[in-house]
């Protein structure tokens, strides 16, 4: 590896860090291929910390989600919680499940549509063994925004719009009382005038029960809009991160910067032309360099970096809080 | 020239239970080369409206009012005339593309059926034409013999737009064309539409839940709830000025990135979208709405004029209206 390390202790934010991902990588093998979807990943989530993960389909942002919640074992690398790594033991993981959590994207294909809303959201608390389950159902469903909970316990999934459906599903992560909840676009299959209020849920939940969460999307609004960290991922890798007003207002990383310009009413449009490369072949030099409107423009030449864009490998950026971007151009001009 | 009326046009589905009302009344004109956008969420009638446009509604939903095509009565065609006008005068790009292309089938022959079954070309001369609207698309002719899983979503998706232009309609109808694709790729799919209908001088109604791509893509904008028209006017007035509430909050829900009002405050709507068999009494917004009046229970109201080419359907307008 001639890449860097990850630091053996490392200060991700001024929030205690509760979730962290190190050195992480997860490969696959594809038509007897290695896919490296995580392809060396550091990201930490502090307590009561918002992180968005942006990237488009194929960039690896969801199996660094399931990585991080157990549903995947790394290749290499650890996923550490509260300081401890994570172990694989059903037992551990079990006990693990209770403070990480998951919120899935399609509210109709996440919930049983022959189990009532008390069912759904029992499920959890029945696993675990744990007391009054009803009382936990109750208040799970009222932070969640159900409410009088009464008047949805016996409901089906059917007889619920798909607002509330997704609150069941917050309510059935709540139920378990977790520390961090990762959500996998938790509002793209939502009505638009919906989604607000979904987002609003999250936010409230973070300001009242502090809740952390890493909020896996491809939308930029939904980071600007609840997040206080964004990551950008492209084939593997963490491109560019730090707090949300910088990276979103003034991005470094080329990728970023095309995939802002590409919102409605942006002045310049960067459409990149093709799409992600598959993760089975990752270019060599900088994975983005192939599709990089500043190399193509000779910019990236100007600046005299564009042999290393094409031929020398990045570090991998390291789980800090502050403003970031893996990108030899962005160094080069500061 | 006028090249699209529709005149009070109403979509009722009759059920087991009794009838839904999914359009009610709906009048709108696009003129030859405009685009307009249709803007609501899921149950607004916007699909079914778009739908009835070519009568490709099942049996069981009934269709009144009038749609003149090119000053021709759709409602009244014949189904030989019918089968004319759908692809060869207007065609449908849906959503979701995987589903629209049949998998086991290359893709040239699925683009070349249209113009086969029209007559609209010889199959000795359909594959140069094949390769004439892959590249139209931004493909090479050579993807005229893949199917449809060797192509990504954005590939798919572009061969649905060169299918629906294969017979040079005059009216292309796009429903949700780029939901289910990447940002990145929604902008490619998003700039090709906006080349093709400015360089073919096709005409466009483009159909979505997102106010700000249909602003950038659209000329006009109407915007649906429970059925109804709610909005009409230019695309970026109704997009930043939006007189409905309705528009406004559909407006917000789309933050834009950097604008201090929106961080870390998302804005949504109370309530879910009304159920069209039991459409609220009064303005069907009302139950909603942060700004309804005690009257607005009771009083259906109309679209009003709500500045220049710019109409609404809002009590405030219309008190506004009145007050001028």
């Amino acid at each position: 590896m001639t890449e860097t390390e990850a630091p053996a202790e490392t200060v991700a934010t001024d929030r205690r860090t509760l979730l962290e991902a190190r050195d992480l990588r997860v490969e696959f093998a594809s038509r007897g291929r290695r896919a490296r979807a995580v392809d060396g990943v550091n990201l930490a989530v502090g307590e009561g910390e918002i992180v968005a993960l942006v990237g488009e389909s194929g960039c690896g942002k969801t199996t660094l989600a399931r990585t991080l919640l157990g549903l995947e074992r790394p290749t290499a690398g650890t996923v550490h919680f509260d300081g401890e790594p994570l172990k694989y033991g059903s037992k551990a993981l079990k006990n693990y499940r209770k403070q990480v959590q998951l919120v899935l994207q399609d509210p109709t294909g996440s919930l049983n549509p022959r189990h009532t809303v008390y069912e759904a959201v029992a499920e959890g608390p029945r696993i675990h063994g744990l007391p009054d389950e009803e009382e936990i159902v109750n208040s799970a469903l009222s932070r969640a925004g159900l409410r009088p909970p009464e008047r949805f316990l016996l409901r089906y999934p059917h007889e619920l719009s798909g607002g509330q459906r997704q609150r069941v599903v917050i309510a059935g992560a709540l139920a378990l009382n977790p520390k961090v909840l990762i959500a996998d676009e938790p509002v793209a299959s939502l009505d638009a005038s919906v989604r607000g209020e979904i987002l609003a849920l999250m936010l409230k939940l973070r300001d009242e029960l502090g809740l952390s969460a890493l909020v896996v999307t491809h939308d930029l609004g939904l980071a600007w809009n609840i997040a206080d960290r964004v990551a950008v991922m492209y084939l593997g890798r963490i491109v560019e991160s730090g707090p949300v007003e910088q990276v979103l207002t003034a991005p470094r990383h080329p990728y970023t910067q095309a995939l802002l310009s590409v919102l409605p009413e942006s002045p310049e449009r960067v459409v990149l032309t093709g799409e992600p490369p598959d993760p089975t072949r990752i270019p060599g030099g900088c994975r983005f360099h192939a599709r990089c409107q500043v190399l193509a423009s000779g910019k990236a030449a100007e600046a005299g970096v564009d042999a290393r864009c094409r031929g020398e490998l990045l570090d991998i950026l390291p789980a800090s809080a502050g403003a970031q971007a893996a990108c030899y151009y962005a160094d080069a001009t500061g | 020239m006028t090249l699209l009326e529709l005149d009070d046009v109403s979509v009722t589905y009759r059920i087991a239970s009794g009838e839904v009302p999914a359009v009610r009344g709906v009048s709108l004109s696009l003129d030859s080369g405009a685009a307009l956008g249709v803007a609501g969420e899921s149950g607004s009638g916007k699909s079914t409206l778009a739908m009835a446009l070519l009568r490709l509604l099942p049996r069981d939903a009934r269709v009144d009012g009038r749609i003149l095509l090119g000053g021709e009565d759709v409602l009244a065609m014949k189904w030989g005339r019918l089968r004319a006008v759908r692809w060869a005068e207007a065609s449908i790009v849906f959503q979701g593309a995987q589903h629209g292309l049949n998998p086991v089938r290359r893709i040239g022959e699925q683009i070349a059926e249209p113009m086969l079954v029209h007559g609209l070309a010889k199959p000795d001369q359909a594959g140069k034409r094949v390769a004439e609207l892959l590249g139209q698309v931004g493909m090479p002719a050579w993807r005229a013999q893949s199917y449809p899983h060797e192509l990504s979503g954005g590939q798919r998706q572009r061969v649905m737009i060169a299918m629906a232009l294969a017979c040079s309609p005059k009216l292309i109808i796009a429903d949700e064309p780029t939901t289910a694709l990447d940002v990145m790729v929604q902008a490619q799919v998003l700039t090709l539409i906006k080349e093709l209908v400015a360089e073919h001088d096709i005409s466009l109604i483009m159909i979505s839940h997102d106010l700000s791509v249909l602003a950038d893509v659209c000329g006009q904008l109407a915007v649906m709830y429970a059925g109804r028209v709610v909005e009409h006017g230019p695309s970026h007035e109704v997009f930043h000025d939006a007189k409905h509430p309705y528009s406004r909050a559909l407006a917000a829900a789309f933050p834009t990135v950097g604008d201090p009002a929106s961080r870390l405050a998302p804005k949504g709507l109370g309530g879910d979208p009304p159920d069209p068999m039991h459409l609220p009494s009064g303005c069907s917004f009302h139950p909603r709405c942060p700004i309804a009046l005690e009257e607005c229970s009771s009083l259906d109201v109309e679209l009003w004029p709500a500045g220049d080419r710019r109409t609404a359907a809002c009590v405030h307008v219309r008190a506004k209206e009145e007050a001028s």
